[in-house]
């Protein structure tokens, strides 16, 4: 006996050091606790999708209002109980928390972690040559953070008072007073709490992916060479740092206003039949303090996308991106612009009008590079050979989508014509087509490019094809009409327009727009099961499935943490070698050297080949000092 | 309405049969994938089909119903801002239905094809150059025809403008008047109570003994009218939509908003050849559950009608005696002859 005991313990020692070598744990450490950032990402990308499942389904309840009033939806008793009135509507307030929720969870939730959160995670290492982040504790943190803001978020749904519903830009003096709102009650404290969390969950995924894109590239990925993909979450991350702070800061003093007596933002209120005692704060303060991050989570949410489809039109138009220095310059004045817009939001809270002249002109000018990265889109486009796989469709569906969205900027960036449109249907069918539409575009483009890469199997494209033209045509019959409707002067966060005679008819319009929001809803199912039933049936993925150039399909099918078997690959070349005159095949790796290329590299290339060739045989990529 | 959802969960549960039999005879059939079998071709023809379908539909449409969704102006700066937004307008679907045939043309002409050789096209920086300018141009422009705009919107007010007070609260919009004195008097929100729901500070200021609340929003047509604008609770925001007005009332701070009324109640009955017309004050900012009920009449008359009118209004401190006690002693002669508790000005008590 006891010689078997000394036998076997050695034997078992050796095994836990042959696994920690490989990082690979038991079923907590591996699937749960994870810190590899191939499973964070496929964690937040999971959440994502519940979230964004649950915020569609509350859109097409509230929906259900606007486009059928006289119908009755006692049908949703079971699932939504006292918000359903005894005549079987909705209740008023409720309706709020719907909206409310909708905006929160899909701008945070699902676009800001489910789209950053998910691809800076996955790309970020592969694609610039690194075996993890920084720190892969962090990472690990940084989802547990969200997971938390998460449950937080989904418990003040089941509150007897609902949940926050003053909008998701929770202006006070509204989100402020329960007086004045059930959900200001307890349902604001836990979306105030669930924020916090969120940003700090940001914040620590932020330092990771703008830490590992600076020092983590693998040898000879010099910025220049790096894929727009790498660029705009580098972009964003830094955005995120400096914005969600001042969310933070907003945040903490709505606390204090509300919880401790303070005055940041309130002032000269009475309500329910008493004065308050709050003098000398300000609303304004706040919408200051919270479009300071509004608007660039705007574009936390779209650079991302445009990131990733730049990749993905690049590789399937087998074209490099036309223009790639524009395009990572006007990520970078986009990304600038976005912090001295914002009051843009505020044209008539009472703002200085001088303040509103200065941000209609700084707002004009972000059309500026915005109008450039679509010239650049369609260029690329154009003379490709064009593949046109579920990521392209959805690729080109964003470029669309942010070109029929942005455009309608024009109307809501010029203060004097924003006066008539602000707070109507215009605004919003511009935000969801340009912002919405357009990044939800992007993630799930992302999607079904990297699915192989994720998961090793491929997912079905006739599939992708019919949830594509389901959800392409599905947004735009949904929030197209909402300009005729916006232009006509409806306001946006009614119940119902029956009590005025100026916003009447348009029934039919919103009845369309209902039925069309079931419809994309219901087809976004087709994208569920595909994603499922791919995880774990789906054709396993060739090595390299779209012919493209970039890092992470140089990594084995099923990648092991640590990403790659052996030596990191050196890079040599740009991220948009497709099509390149005299090469053999219509896209060059940039794995690649020069020197084995000499057939198609231009001339300045050919002084690569001597760095390349110099020091003695030894690969050299990038001249010394490096 | 259970027909719609019954026919939206079965539409559902036939999808989802039809992807489960599509997906498995797929992932049996398939071979090798090429890239650009007859799924390519039916992709590319759809999306030019959807562009056609799609711009054709939205000109149909916008020509169609004109009428439906343009809300007849009725104030000066608004014939301003909806030219504007017209010429916006005019560039912006210029601009985005050229890039979008444009597009949707290149994606169909340049469809896969098996052994075309994609153009190696990395730059080019005059076309860049010009496609930078073009815009900037514009903008240039829209700006600049904006913020002229905007200033006239903004400027201050003349003296000759008719003040008129408009308060906010949930959910309900109240209206004071200067009165004869054509000063709105002082308020201190400490003051409010349910009768003095303006907050009248009766002890320290005479202007307020003459103004007088209105249960309608009365406006003299084409003299310029300022709205003095303020919320109780919470924010809300004055819209009217006829006049091209949207203006938040926030608690603690007053803001403002003048304009110039183009057009009677009558003279817009007529000209939309609606006997019932009435222009409306809606609230722009949500504000709670009441948001969508913050109706408020709104009514502007000839400018003879509108003194006829407002001199049969009767003070609010005439309609609320009691709170004649508030009004300090030195005051009371003069508050009773301006309320017109004392008609003709012969002192009572």
């Amino acid at each position: 006996m006891a010689t078997a005991d000394i036998h076997i313990h050695p034997v078992t020692h050796h095994e836990e050091e042959h696994e920690h070598e490989h990082h690979e744990g038991n079923f907590w450490t591996t699937y749960i606790f994870s810190q590899d950032h191939k499973t964070i990402a496929k964690q937040f990308l999971i959440t994502g999708m519940f979230w964004a499942l649950l915020g569609g389904t509350m859109s097409v309840i509230f929906r259900l209002q606007l486009g059928f009033p006289e119908a009755s939806l006692e049908f949703l008793r079971p699932v939504i109980g006292g918000w359903i009135t005894p005549e079987g509507k909705l209740d008023t307030e409720f309706y709020l928390s719907l909206v409310t929720m909708h905006g929160t969870i899909m701008v945070f939730f699902v676009l800001t972690a489910g789209l950053s959160g998910t691809f800076s995670n996955f790309l970020i290492p592969l694609q610039v040559g690194a075996r993890d982040m920084a720190s892969g504790f962090m990472n690990m943190l940084s989802y547990w953070f969200f997971f938390l803001s998460s449950v937080v978020m989904f418990a003040s749904l089941f509150l007897s008072t609902g949940p926050a519903s003053g909008g998701w830009t929770i202006y006070p003096p509204l989100s402020a007073l329960p007086q004045a709102i059930e959900g200001s009650g307890l349902g604001m404290t836990l979306w105030l709490i669930s924020m916090a969390l969120f940003i700090v969950s940001t914040l620590l995924g932020g330092v990771n992916y703008v830490t590992t894109i600076i020092n983590l590239r693998t040898q000879g990925m010099s910025f220049t060479k790096m894929p727009l993909t790498i660029w705009a979450f580098f972009f964003t991350a830094i955005i995120g740092l400096l914005s969600f702070p001042v969310l933070f800061g907003a945040a903490l003093l709505l606390i204090f206003d509300r919880s401790m007596g303070t005055s940041f933002f309130l002032s000269d209120i009475y309500i329910a039949g008493e004065a308050l005692s709050n003098v000398g704060g300000s609303p304004i303060l706040f919408q200051h303090l919270f479009w300071f991050l509004g608007h660039p989570e705007v574009y936390i949410v779209l650079l991302p996308a445009l990131g990733i489809t730049s990749e993905i039109i690049a590789t399937n138009s087998r074209k490099p991106i036309f223009g790639y220095k524009a395009m990572v310059g006007s990520m970078l004045f986009i990304a600038i612009l976005s912090f001295i817009v914002w009051a843009h939001h505020m044209f008539v809270t009472g703002m200085n009008p001088f303040l509103g002249s200065i941000f209609t002109i700084l707002t004009l000018i972000i059309a500026v590079p915005s109008a450039v990265k679509i010239f650049n889109y369609v260029t690329t486009l154009w003379g490709g050979n064009l593949r046109f796989t579920p990521a392209m469709l959805f690729s080109i569906g964003l470029v669309s989508f942010f070109l029929t969205g942005g455009i309608t900027g024009l109307f809501l960036g010029n203060s004097a014509v924003d006066i008539q449109l602000h707070d109507t249907y215009f605004v919003v069918a511009h935000f969801h087509l340009v912002m919405g539409s357009a990044s939800f575009f992007g993630m799930i483009a992302g999607v079904y490019h990297w699915f192989p890469k994720m998961f090793g199997r491929m997912m079905s494209s006739k599939l992708g094809y019919v949830h594509f033209w389901f959800t392409f045509v599905g947004v735009y019959m949904v929030f197209f009409p909402m300009h005729y409707i916006g232009i006509a002067g409806f306001p946006r966060r009614y119940y119902s327009w029956t009590n005025f005679e100026s916003f009447g008819g348009f029934q039919d319009l919103n009845m369309l727009v209902s039925i069309s929001a079931i419809i994309t809803l219901s087809a976004q199912f087709i994208f569920l099961f595909n994603f499922i039933y791919s995880i774990f049936r789906g054709k396993l993925a060739p090595a390299n499935p779209w012919d493209s150039t970039t890092l992470e399909w140089t990594t084995p099918r099923f990648p092991k943490h640590g990403n790659w078997v052996g030596e990191i690959p050196t890079v040599y070349r740009w991220a948009y070698d497709y099509s390149k005159p005299g090469a053999k095949d219509d896209f060059i790796p940039q794995t690649v050297p020069f020197s084995e290329t000499p057939e198609s590299n231009l001339p300045h290339e050919n002084e690569h080949v001597k760095l390349e060739m110099g020091n003695g045989g030894a690969i050299v990529v990038e001249p010394k000092g490096h | 309405m259970s027909v719609v959802i019954g026919l939206g969960v079965l539409l559902v549960i036939v999808i989802l049969y039809m992807i489960f039999r599509v997906g498995t005879l797929v992932s049996v059939m398939r071979g090798p994938e090429k890239p650009g079998g007859t799924a390519n071709q039916i992709n590319a023809l759809l999306l030019l089909l959807f562009m056609l379908v799609g711009l054709g539909g939205f000109f149909w449409y916008s020509y169609a119903h004109y009428k439906r969704f343009i809300i007849p102006v009725a104030s000066e700066h608004g014939i301003i801002t909806d030219h504007l937004f017209w010429i916006t307008m005019v560039v912006c679907v210029a601009a985005s239905s050229v890039i979008f045939a444009v597009m949707f043309w290149i994606t169909f002409r340049y469809q896969y094809k098996e052994g075309r050789k994609a153009k190696f096209l990395v730059d080019n920086h005059v076309l860049e150059l010009i496609w930078t300018g073009i815009p900037a141009v514009v903008m240039a422009l829209l700006i600049f025809k904006g913020l002229e705009t905007w200033n006239a919107i903004t400027d201050p007010a003349t003296k000759e403008a008719e003040v008129i007070e408009v308060v906010a609260q949930q959910f309900f919009w109240t209206v004071r008047y200067p009165g004869k004195d054509k000063q709105l008097g002082k308020f201190d929100f400490r003051l409010i109570d349910a009768t003095n729901e303006f907050g009248l500070n009766l002890a320290d200021d005479p202007n307020t003994y003459d103004d007088f609340k209105a249960p309608e929003l009365h406006l003299p047509k084409g003299r310029e009218v300022l709205l003095k604008i303020r919320a109780k609770d919470v924010l809300h925001s004055v819209y009217l939509p006829h006049f091209r007005v949207k203006m938040d009332a926030v608690p603690g701070m007053s803001t403002h908003f003048k304009f110039i009324p183009t057009k009677s109640t009558a003279d817009m009955r007529k000209e939309t050849n609606n006997p019932n017309f009435n222009y409306e004050l809606a609230c722009a900012e949500i504000c709670g559950k009441g948001h969508f009920s913050m109706r408020f009449l709104v009514v502007v008359d000839e400018p003879a009608e509108y003194e006829a009118w407002k001199s049969q209004q009767e003070s609010w401190l005439k309609q609320n005696p009691d709170y004649r006690k508030y009004v300090p002693e030195k005051y009371k002669e003069m508050a009773d002859i301006k309320s017109g508790i004392t008609p003709g000005g012969v002192a009572v008590n």
